[in-house]
């Protein structure tokens, strides 16, 4: 039943453009016709050596193509149309792929090994299978390294695909034994190493019980160990990574060893060739980030039994680590700055150097002092540079305390150097080094300002001035005074920066109309400035900010005009409106929070609303979900009278919530309906069903998002207190979808911490949704309507209160439904609600609540009960 | 297989967030606060009986909608923070404002409502001061419609006096809506907002009425005045407003100066601010004062309005939002040294007025001066308009009793949309 697919898979990877699409039209019309055996004569194909390579490399890509897609629907549906084929036609693709494993082919070889992976992702979790394993450990005794080392190479594969928990220790045990061998100093070839160091990092994470093992640790340990040692660069490199994930993985176990890999990386970052050194001081960063993880987590009180200690490796390390890691920092390459890929033995000792700060805080700066004092004033670059970044760099960790002072000593130098240094390697780290300044020593929640009425005119000038200067320079320029504008956000009513809030802006706008400021990201810098800058405005400067706003409008007027574009061309277009979208949007955001100013500039609304209608006629989704925030905005400032943009602003509205390729969109526009609701209230009652109707296709669909799923949820409740009663016809579609819903989340299964965040946010989203119902219903006629439901949210909000899982928000609003619930409801409900856990211990627990909030919407609900009970 | 080491990159000498994420950031923070605001507002009705519970309630800046944005700008946050319990403990400015913020006015009915004879009663207004009472903690106070205090006295409404009678918790207070009438200093009631510490905001006009019918006179507050009952109360005659009700409180005898009808929708809720759900009527018969007068008591020959300065220099009306009237230039407000929020008096010459979609548009507005002090609140639109059809063409009382008589039976068309998906 097979066909011969020679020629149709080479001619599919024809240059001939018709012979191509000819090719791959007869191969989907084949694999349409008889998947089975469609598939076998692929594998077949694949296993066959007498077959040309490219054939069969192509045969198995298909292959992998038909078990896994990215999307999760599309994989799903592979996976089911993989089980239900017939069990001989699997047991025969399944032999020609381990048969290929032997093959002298190396990418026959490699392409099997990859589809057997994929097969094993499917069938292990189901029992099905179960021999594969033993088969390919079979393999490992054979005598020929090219299957060795491809069967090591499908154990790292099948270790990717497969959850620990399917296989079974002893399995586990065989395959890191025959992994660890494979690794090991004795084995001859170089392939074989290779692969088997490879395996070994996917393998680490069934190792646990191993890494629980003296004995097995400390061989697997060693083994690593003398692989950073091995002649190949490649093996080295890779052994490097398994000491990565190591150090992520297996932290707490590594106490012992450390000693001994400290030696081994500081060797590797001296004298080891790049990739593998960039590995060696990737591990210490890793150790960072596990210690400030751990640190931030309990703030430093630990007791016996906290989950894992910090053993301080760093700290201990520190004396020899930190000047490891400053010698990087002179080893600069000549147009990093320029070259947004670049990443270097500088750029990992610094970024190092700055988590190391992170990790020790005070104890960095003694240390690092010296090299700065050394090298900042030397003749090389390389030097100033080196010695500027490493000061940057010491500058989030330590206390302001110690910081202080060196920075008030240093801000003249820096100031200097930014306007006169001859390196624009030099002044594009001092500018960024002044970001870091202001980023974390200056602002509303620091004691002693770095900046002062004195210096805050000679900061500024620079920074303008330094606007001017090279793309690189001027964007780090424009991100300082993007930190300094934050540190004035909570200024109150005066604020330093107004006596220079005009030159500021226009500055910034010189900045966005420089000819080169698509280099280096400065257009977006110049942007963003201006949005944080509009955010620190004042009262004071708020008639500039106005200004801004037609002249902004003209700007994106301009961009909406433009016409025959290239499209390298309209991609810069598109960036740019999204830009100017995004400013606008912080604009009628500031200027709508105040009464005087929203009056005024409501003068602007319909052209803004104008403009933003004809953004959405271009198809680009950042541009969109920057358009659909400002619209957000403006609604809420315009209040009912957004009411007449309704009917030329819909069809994007209902655009938005079809994106489900885009969720960012979708999250966002779902966003807008309830601004649309709280500023429409019933006025958007015409607009319900459209919304509605697209919101519960969105909750359906499997292939949109699931983090956009709570937030539709809560826009229930937020169209339903806008609509009230007039919810009515919506119930019968929205209530068992909540029903269901909160089933799922009163009781999932939430072994990890993502997974129960994101259960607490469902059942967030739909208690507001029960909130607003409830809500939108009191006092109605139609209350009625509620009551056949009333016993399901109860015995949600019992079982949320068993489960002991819920977070402070949930426990805020599940509580609050309890009171509406009994407000909306009253007399009809009091005996439901006296049967409740949730009206005695819940709301005892959530009345005796730390927590303002809970305790507040305990009260109401208190109260709403005594009511309901009594009436 | 192995780790893309690209992946292993850090951010270099980047900030650790993008601007674009902190905007969607405050986006999506803001929409849950306002979502938070809305489902606070909807239950705030209720939570304004509270008995004085710890922690702040931010009830009271929900329970007005603002009236008249603009006006107080120097209000102090703390003084927004209160619930009712609390406002009824307030003393001065702070009480002022609260209060001033508390009243359901009716609009001027300028055409009939359809429903008039099936949703609505109607009752003789009495002439007098309208006031807000409050009993609490062994006390009585009145405070008229711009807040300040009409009189502090000992009542006999729940522990609205120092009495030994205690039948409640003396901090559960009770609030009335009053008219002071000053012939036979009595407070006659036209309207219960809460009784006994029980709200009655969110209740319809039908329950508060049959409420205040049924509690008033059991406390012996509608008996003459005595050394702890200083005023006596009174409620006032409400009627279904068919034709013998509206005939009934047009021409029935009332021991009160009438000054015009009220009436009340009967599923109205007890709104603060201008609603159309309660609406006043006057003519020559039923009022002493149908057209306004001017600060000599004299009824002018133009009509005239008091109108709010805003910011802008827009001139508006009390409502909400307000209607635009007129505007004064920058160069005017400086040079007369007026600010916004001041409440300004003007006269309308007749040919300058034209109605459009039933709003009033005036061509031409004379300034004539700043409006009495005590006044807290400009005109309404409904107020200006009715003023000046009671000086062209009024709606007279037979159109009142036309428009009952040719009540059409049912009128309320469904037009419920079915959903297309």
């Amino acid at each position: 039943m097979a066909m011969e697919v020679t020629p149709i898979l080479l001619n599919a990877q024809s240059v001939d453009a018709t012979t191509r699409k000819h090719a791959e039209e007869t191969l989907k019309q084949f694999q349409e016709q008889n998947l089975p055996a469609f598939l076998l004569s692929l594998s077949g194909e694949l296993s066959n050596n007498e077959k040309p390579v490219d054939s069969r490399r192509l045969a198995g890509l298909i292959l992998k193509n038909a078990l896994d897609a990215k999307e999760l629907h599309r994989k799903n549906e592979l996976v089911q149309r993989w089980l239900s084929l017939d069990a001989g036609v699997k047991a025969q693709i399944k032999a020609c792929l381990l048969q290929t494993l032997s093959s002298p082919a190396p990418d026959a070889r490699s392409t099997a090994s990859q589809v057997i992976a994929k097969i094993a992702g499917i069938e292990l979790p189901q029992k099905q299978w179960p021999e594969l394993i033993g088969t390919l450990l079979s393999n490992i005794h054979q005598l020929q390294p090219h299957v060795k080392q491809a069967t090591l190479e499908t154990l790292g594969y099948l270790c990717e695909e497969v959850s620990p928990q399917v296989v079974d220790q002893d399995q586990v045990n065989k395959i890191l034994t025959a992994v660890v061998q494979g690794m090991n100093a004795s084995e001859a070839s170089a392939d074989v190493r290779l692969a088997a160091t490879r395996a070994l990092y996917n393998a680490l994470g069934f190792a646990q019980a191993n890494f629980s093992n003296d004995m097995e640790r400390d061989y697997i340990m060693r083994v690593v160990c003398e692989a950073t040692l091995s002649p190949e660069v490649k093996i080295r490199q890779a052994a490097f990574e398994c000491l990565v994930a190591i150090s992520s993985t297996y932290y707490e176990k590594l106490a012992s060893y450390m000693q001994d890999i400290f030696n081994i990386t500081a060797k590797a970052v001296r004298e080891d060739e790049e990739p593998v050194a960039l590995q060696a001081i990737e591990f210490w960063s890793s150790i960072c980030e596990e210690e400030i993880d751990i640190l931030d987590e309990y703030g430093g009180d630990f007791t016996a039994d906290s989950d894992t200690p910090c053993f301080y490796f760093i700290k201990q390390a520190l004396p020899a680590l930190v000047p490891m890691l400053l010698e990087t920092l002179l080893k600069q390459e000549e147009d990093q700055d320029q070259d947004e890929g670049a990443w270097n033995l500088a750029m990992a000792g610094g970024t190092c150097l700055g988590l190391v700060a992170r990790t020790v805080g005070d104890d960095i700066v003694p240390l690092v002092m010296p090299f700065i004092e050394e090298n900042i004033t030397k003749p090389d670059w390389r030097q100033r540079e080196a010695a500027t970044y490493a000061f940057g760099s010491i500058l989030e960790g330590p206390s302001p305390d110690k910081l202080t002072p060196i920075v008030n000593v240093a801000l003249n130098f820096m100031l200097t150097a930014l306007m006169k240094d001859p390196s624009n390697h030099v002044k594009d780290t001092t500018a960024w080094t002044l970001g870091r300044i202001f980023e974390f020593l200056h602002g509303s929640t620091v004691e002693v300002p770095i900046i002062t009425p004195e210096n805050c005119p000679q900061i500024l000038t620079v920074l303008l001035q330094s606007m001017k200067d090279v793309p690189n320079v001027a964007e780090k320029a424009c991100g300082a005074l993007y930190f300094l504008a934050q540190g004035y956000e909570d200024a109150g009513s005066t604020s330093p920066l107004s006596s220079f809030f005009q030159d500021i802006i226009q500055a910034l706008l010189t900045v966005t109309h420089r000819e080169d400021a698509g280099e280096s990201r400065l257009r977006t810098a110049a942007y963003e400035t201006l949005n944080e800058v509009v955010r620190s405005s004042t009262d004071e400067t708020a008639p500039v900010v106005m200004q801004l706003v037609p002249v902004l409008m003209m700007e994106l007027h301009q961009t909406l005009e433009a016409q025959k574009l290239s499209s390298d061309e309209r991609e810069k277009q598109n960036e740019l409106q999204g830009l100017l979208c995004g400013c606008l949007q912080v604009i009628i955001q500031k200027l709508g929070a105040s009464e005087t100013t929203k009056y005024a500039f409501m003068q602007y609304a319909d052209q803004i609303m104008d403009l933003f209608l004809r953004v959405f006629a271009c198809r680009n989704a950042t541009v969109h979900e920057e358009a659909m925030l400002a619209i957000g905005a403006l609604a809420y400032a315009a209040g009912p009278n957004f009411v007449k943009y309704m009917p030329g602003f819909y069809q994007y509205l209902e655009m938005g919530l079809q994106n489900f390729e885009e969720y960012q969109v979708c999250a966002i526009t779902v966003g807008v309906v309830g601004d649309l609701c709280r500023a429409l209230e019933d006025k958007i009652l015409p607009f319900c069903d459209g919304i509605m109707t697209q919101l519960l296709k969105d909750l359906s669909s499997n292939q949109l998002h699931r983090s956009v799923k709570p937030p539709i949820f809560s826009c229930f409740g937020d169209i339903a207190l806008a609509i009230g009663e007039n919810f009515e016809k919506y119930l019968i579609y929205a209530m068992p979808m909540l029903q269901s819903a909160a089933e799922l989340s009163a009781r999932a299964a939430t072994a990890d911490d993502e997974m129960l965040e994101y259960t607490n946010q469902l059942r967030n989203g739909i208690l507001e949704a029960y909130s607003g119902i409830l809500q939108g219903f009191k006092n109605s006629p139609k209350t009625q309507l509620l009551m056949p439901y009333a016993a399901h949210i109860l015995q949600f909000l019992d079982t949320l209160y068993n489960e002991k899982d819920m977070d402070d928000v949930v426990m805020k609003t599940a509580i609050g439904v309890l009171g509406d619930l009994a407000d909306t409801l009253g007399s009809h409900v009091g005996p439901l609600i006296n049967q409740s856990v949730s009206s005695k211990d819940f709301l005892e627990e959530c009345l005796l609540s730390d927590d303002h909030l809970i305790k507040e919407s305990a009260d109401w609900a208190k109260l709403a009960i005594s009511r309901a009970v009594s009436g | 297989m192995a780790p893309p080491s690209h992946d292993l990159r850090r951010a270099y000498k980047r900030p650790a967030i993008s601007d674009q994420q902190r905007r969607r950031e405050l986006a999506l923070l803001r929409q849950s606060q306002h979502r938070a605001d809305s489902h606070h507002r909807a239950r705030q009705l209720a939570s304004s009986l509270l008995p004085s519970s710890e922690g702040p309630l931010r009830t009271e800046q929900e329970i007005e909608p603002e009236v008249e944005p603009g006006t107080e700008p120097e209000v102090e946050p703390e003084a927004r923070v209160l619930d009712a319990p609390r406002a009824a403990k307030l003393g001065g400015a702070e009480a002022r404002r609260w209060f001033a913020r508390q009243i359901m006015l009716p609009e001027w009915m300028i055409d009939a409502p359809p429903d008039l004879d099936r949703n609505w009663y109607v009752f003789p207004r009495p002439a007098g001061k309208r006031c807000f009472v409050v009993s609490s903690n062994g006390t009585t106070v009145s405070r008229l419609r711009n807040g300040s205090v009409l009189h502090h006295f000992p009542s006999s409404l729940p522990n609205g006096a120092r009495t030994k009678d205690k039948s409640g918790p003396s901090s559960s207070y009770s609030i009335l809506d009053c008219i002071f009438h000053e012939p036979d200093q009595t407070y006659y009631v036209i309207d219960m907002v809460c009784w006994r510490g029980y709200s009655l905001y969110d209740c319809s006009a039908e329950f508060r009425f049959f409420w205040l019918n049924s509690k008033l006179t059991e406390t012996g507050a509608c008996n003459p005045p005595s050394t702890y009952h200083k005023y006596r109360f009174s409620i006032v005659p409400i009627y279904e407003c068919t034709e013998q009700g509206l005939h009934a409180a047009y021409s029935g005898v009332v021991p009160y100066v009438k000054d015009g009808l009220l009436f009340y929708n009967k599923q109205a809720h007890y709104q603060t601010g201008n609603t159309p759900l309660a609406l006043v009527w006057k003519d020559g018969a039923c009022s002493q004062y149908l057209l306004d007068t001017d600060s000599k008591g004299q009824v002018p020959s133009q009509q005239q309005v008091v109108l709010e300065l805003q910011e802008d220099g827009k001139l508006t009306t009390s409502d909400d939002p307000p209607h635009v009237f007129g505007c004064f230039d920058r160069d005017f407000i400086q040079k007369s040294g007026l600010r916004p929020g001041n409440l300004l008096r003007f006269a309308i010459r007749d040919e300058s007025v034209r109605l459009v979609d039933g709003k009033m548009e005036i061509s031409d507005l004379q300034f004539v001066g700043r409006s009495n002090r005590a006044r807290a609140f400009a005109d309404s639109h409904s107020k200006v308009l009715f003023q000046y059809a009671a000086r062209h063409s009024p709606l007279r009382i037979e159109d009142l009793f036309a428009c009952i008589r040719s009540s059409p039976t049912d009128e309320d068309g469904s037009n419920d949309i079915e959903m297309a998906g």
